[in-house]
């Protein structure tokens, strides 16, 4: 569709035309001046979080990286500690959420009766709807009391005395910690991955379903050797969304990670991770280095959040035609 | 007979964890739904509603002034980004179907989608409350209307995608100017799916807490005055609901339990009335 030039002809005509051309650029420009709101956003984000993060950047090099220190009396910062705690809950809540939203989307797609998808399916994307905030709330007071006294004394009591592993489950269970923010973590992006896996899901053609079907092939037998090879780009995609979810989530986690600036080997230790930090000390942090490097932790979560993310929405796109989600 | 066996055996269990992870989501979310309405409700009062955040050690108190901050910073960052978002919308639709630019847009929209809000905090903060010299009202809609904006974008695009090219082609048939088709006839097509991917854009930002904590802050006091730190729900649920004082822990519950009526009421509602229109 190419822009319309303004032919000659009837001298009336031609101007109404004319009119109507001028109009169309105008109205062309001004949509699409709006749109690069969107990209300038983005690129504001990253240079202005590089210039405030620039004394930390300065005086901290690359180290900043793989420093283990949070002294703000020493004005001696390092990310280490909350870089740690950020990887470990979203890989170990995506260790939990990927089986359950794979499960769940198997249901939606194969054997849910067609009736009950509609709101099965409304109530998983539901929980993605609920403010992290609540689940924050929710983890503290509900989950992490109950966790304490019913969870972790069994798996210590299972688990503690297996070498190498026993470590993991070491320390006193005082509900709140590394394990708790992640299985809370895993709540909140099951419903992402669950619906981008039931989406791809649907793209399967119905006619190598049923070819599957009719050769005798049981339910399980289809997913696994049809329809999973069929959307496994798709699949990983979905996993890559909710593990980029995972790393940026600041309320939740603040509430129940126990926001400890040190790396402890056992998971019910407290923690901390990118985003609680920033939401823990930024409020009142001092000017100068430490700011600088609260500036500096959040364009690390960013960098880190935007590469994820864009090989997510690169695999799911791939995998669902240019329509994407 | 054993490897049919096994098959069989292997599918049972597989259709039994699959239903399983099924009734573990569901129970996830009903478990919140019950925590809030029980420990909510009991918090619901006419206090709530009529006054102010209490001072630390003093009895009852509402969330008049955070109630009316929020909806303030609510309604000011839904104002800036359903235009922006509705007009690149239209841009991505009508004039994007083809150029690199807007295929590039669309990425970088859906890679906002879910960036990390409290980032989009500090940028705001860098932005706009170091410079003007404080934290305030305006800030905080600022950095929402920021996490609106891909939503009402990509909710605006996709529904006019949706619009038969023969409806726009008869418009230009009989001469209308390309403007007047986009906003005249394509967008006035699919109106109700715009206005849902502006409610749920709003529902979105209702609870979203970190890009509030250093922007519009929080304010104990009732003001309607957006160029000062503002009290607001979400940062007023953080901060009471890890105080020691229980009337506080109280009314973070009631905070909670209205922002989740407000974002369920409005997933709920505009699932149910898309439905029914295109059962028409």
């Amino acid at each position: 569709m190419s822009e319309p030039s303004p032919p000659a002809g009837i001298d009336l005509h031609a101007q109404q035309v004319r009119k109507f051309w001028l109009q169309d650029k105008i109205f062309h420009h001004a949509t699409q001046l709006f749109a690069f709101v969107v990209l300038a956003a983005l690129v504001g984000i990253l240079v202005s979080l590089t210039i405030e993060a620039w004394p930390s950047l300065k005086a901290f090099g690359p180290s900043f990286l793989w420093t283990n220190v949070w002294s703000v009396p020493d004005d001696e910062f390092g990310a280490l500690a909350a870089i740690y705690g950020t990887v470990v809950t979203s890989v170990l809540a995506l260790l939990i959420a990927v089986p359950i939203s794979f499960g769940i989307a198997l249901f939606l797609t194969e054997i849910c009766p067609v009736w009950l998808r509609r709101p099965l399916g409304t109530a998983i994307e539901l929980l993605a709807g609920i403010p992290s905030i609540v689940y924050g709330i929710w983890g503290l007071f509900v989950f992490a009391p109950l966790f304490a006294e019913y969870i972790q004394p069994p798996l210590q009591a299972l688990l503690g005395d297996v070498p190498v592993i026993g470590g993991w489950f070491s320390g006193p269970p005082i509900g709140v910690g590394i394990l708790t923010a992640s299985i809370v973590l895993s709540m909140m992006v099951i419903p992402f991955i669950a619906s981008v896996m039931r989406d791809v899901f649907e793209t399967v053609p119905d006619v190598l379903r049923e070819s599957a079907y009719a050769v005798g092939c049981t339910t399980w037998e289809v997913v696994r050797n049809v329809v999973l090879p069929y959307t496994r780009v798709g699949v990983i995609g979905g996993i890559m969304l909710g593990l980029g979810r995972a790393l940026g989530e600041t309320m939740a986690v603040t509430f129940v990670i126990g926001n400890a600036n040190r790396i402890n080997g056992s998971l019910f230790a407290p923690g901390t991770s990118i985003a609680s930090t920033l939401a823990n000390e930024f409020g009142e942090a001092d000017p100068g280095l430490h700011i600088a490097s609260l500036f500096e932790l959040g364009l690390v979560l960013f960098v880190i959040t935007f590469i994820v993310l864009a090989i997510s929405r690169w695999l799911i796109s791939r995998s669902m035609g240019s329509e994407g989600l | 007979m054993t490897l049919y066996n096994s098959r069989i055996w292997r599918n049972r269990i597989g259709i039994t964890l699959s239903m399983l992870a099924m009734s573990l989501g569901l129970i996830a979310l009903l478990w919140i739904l019950w925590t809030l309405f029980s420990k909510g409700f009991a918090a619901l009062s006419w206090d709530l509603f009529t006054q102010d955040t209490p001072a630390p050690g003093t009895d009852g108190g509402g969330l008049r002034n955070a109630i009316v901050g929020s909806g303030l910073i609510l309604f000011f960052s839904m104002l800036i980004s359903t235009p922006i978002g509705i007009l690149a919308g239209i841009y991505l639709a009508e004039y994007g179907r083809v150029s690199k630019f807007a295929s590039f847009t669309r990425f970088m929209t859906d890679i906002m989608l879910s960036a990390p809000s409290i980032v989009i905090g500090l940028f705001v903060y860098a932005l706009f409350v170091v410079t003007t010299g404080g934290f305030s009202g305006w800030a905080g809609s600022l950095a929402l209307a920021l996490i609106a904006i891909p939503v009402v974008v990509r909710t605006t695009e996709n529904m006019l995608k949706l619009v038969p090219t023969s409806l726009r082609e008869a418009a230009f048939a009989v001469g209308a100017p390309r403007w007047q088709v986009s906003l005249k006839i394509t967008l006035r097509a699919v109106k109700s799916g715009v206005a849902t991917g502006v409610l749920l854009a709003m529902a979105r930002i209702t609870g979203e807490t970190a890009p509030l904590l250093f922007t519009a802050l929080n304010n104990q006091f009732f003001s309607t005055n957006m160029a000062e730190p503002m009290g607001n729900l979400p940062v007023v649920i953080y901060q009471f609901a890890l105080s020691p004082y229980d009337n506080w822990v109280n009314l973070a519950w009631g905070g909670a339990l209205l922002i989740a009526l407000v974002v369920l009421a409005v997933n709920i509602g505009v699932r149910v009335a898309f439905r029914n229109k295109h059962k028409r």
